[in-house]
């Protein structure tokens, strides 16, 4: 089963290539050099990174406690087409954390709902949305358009699957996690450093590891982590710094510690992204939490 | 002797394996934590019977699922 895309607007005018994608998003009008005014007078972006911004995709898989900060300042920053997967509607226990729905969005489909709020903060962004289960079936299909995919999944076996695909497809992508008052984060980019897999092997069996959902999240930890996956995925379009490729970010806000951790290296013998991989084909392990993206 | 454990200098005792050292330090979830010495993993096979050496730098890694 192929993945189906609702339909969207594009607010730019900008002429279309034979996939229907602008050629460029970039119109140097002035309003995107007084929207992107701050980016651009930065040495490391200026024009030339925010024409990269702006022409980049970046898929968000889950518009929950992740989802939405990253969603945000993807859609604030100017990358020009943000893909967005998550089956739920917005229930009232999402939104002591999930700010890019409000209250008068209660019910509605949460791919709409971040979609709108997406669109009021930036018109030149083509938000794509995909109100679906990730599987084994429908994620190379969700991926193959996009050069950047966030993790914003709440479960092991979506988790694992998003890094078995990424690694199969050849796609960068930020993991991370959140619980309680700690997250943590990492970045596959292909050929550079371990997977998530290379670190965690297997999920674990279901309700042995906690979920938020039966833990508790403090809500602003959505927003550091999010934040923080946005930050990588702008990294990595724009060639800026260094990612967290063989490096797994942790964050503890009781103690207010932040430790990057040297991962060890890839050394082949990965079950996905080794040598001789046993793991060929994707895996739709069982277990969902919050209703299940 | 001393080694390094998430970070942080600790004194232990000469040839603490890796599943003392998991119980020493009260790890959340023991089964299901991976654990890194000079940054190689450990296989969880061999927990029982890998012993630390003086100056190791251990690091535990976590699962952490939530996103929602």
């Amino acid at each position: 089963m192929g993945v189906q895309k609702e339909a969207n607007t594009d607010s730019t005018g900008n002429t279309s290539r034979p996939d229907g994608a602008p050629a460029s998003r970039w119109t140097a009008s002035n309003e995107q050099l007084e929207r992107y005014s701050r980016h651009i007078i930065l040495k490391e972006i200026g024009v030339k990174g925010q024409k990269k911004l702006l022409n980049a995709k970046v898929l968000i898989i889950g518009a929950g406690g992740l989802g939405a900060p990253a969603a945000m300042y993807l859609a604030a920053a100017g990358v020009g087409t943000i893909g967005i997967a998550d089956a739920d509607e917005v229930d009232l226990s999402n939104l002591q954390r999930q700010i890019i729905h409000s209250t008068e969005d209660l019910g509605k489909a949460k791919v709409l709902s971040a979609k709108e709020t997406m669109n009021r903060m930036n018109p030149d962004v083509q938000v794509n949305t995909y109100r679906t289960f990730v599987s084994a079936e429908n994620i190379m299909d969700l991926i193959r358009d996009y050069d950047f995919i966030i993790d914003g999944t709440d479960n092991f076996p979506a988790k694992f699957l998003i890094n078995d695909a990424c690694v199969m497809a050849g796609k960068p992508f930020s993991h991370a996690g959140i619980i309680r008052f700690k997250g943590q984060l990492m970045t596959y980019v292909p050929g550079k450093g371990p997977c998530y897999r290379c670190v965690f092997k297997n999920p674990p069996p279901k309700d042995a590891v906690p979920t938020c959902k039966q833990a508790g999240v403090i809500g602003a930890m959505g927003g550091v982590i999010g934040s923080l996956q946005a930050m990588e995925a702008i990294k990595y379009i724009t060639g800026v710094g260094e990612l967290l490729t063989g490096y797994l970010l942790t964050f503890d806000a009781i103690k207010m510690d932040f430790r990057k951790i040297r991962l060890p290296k890839a050394d082949g013998s990965c079950a996905v992204c080794g040598t001789q991989p046993p793991i060929t084909e994707l895996i739709d392990y069982e277990q969902t939490e919050c209703g299940g993206i | 002797m001393k080694i390094v454990v998430a970070g942080t200098a600790k004194e232990v005792k000469d040839g603490i394996t890796i599943a003392e050292l998991i119980q020493s330090e009260d790890v959340e979830m023991p089964d299901y934590v991976s654990v890194s010495v000079n940054e190689e993993f450990a296989e969880r096979a061999s927990f029982e019977t890998t012993e630390l050496k003086e100056g190791d730098v251990v690091e535990f890694l976590y699962f952490m699922g939530g996103g929602c």
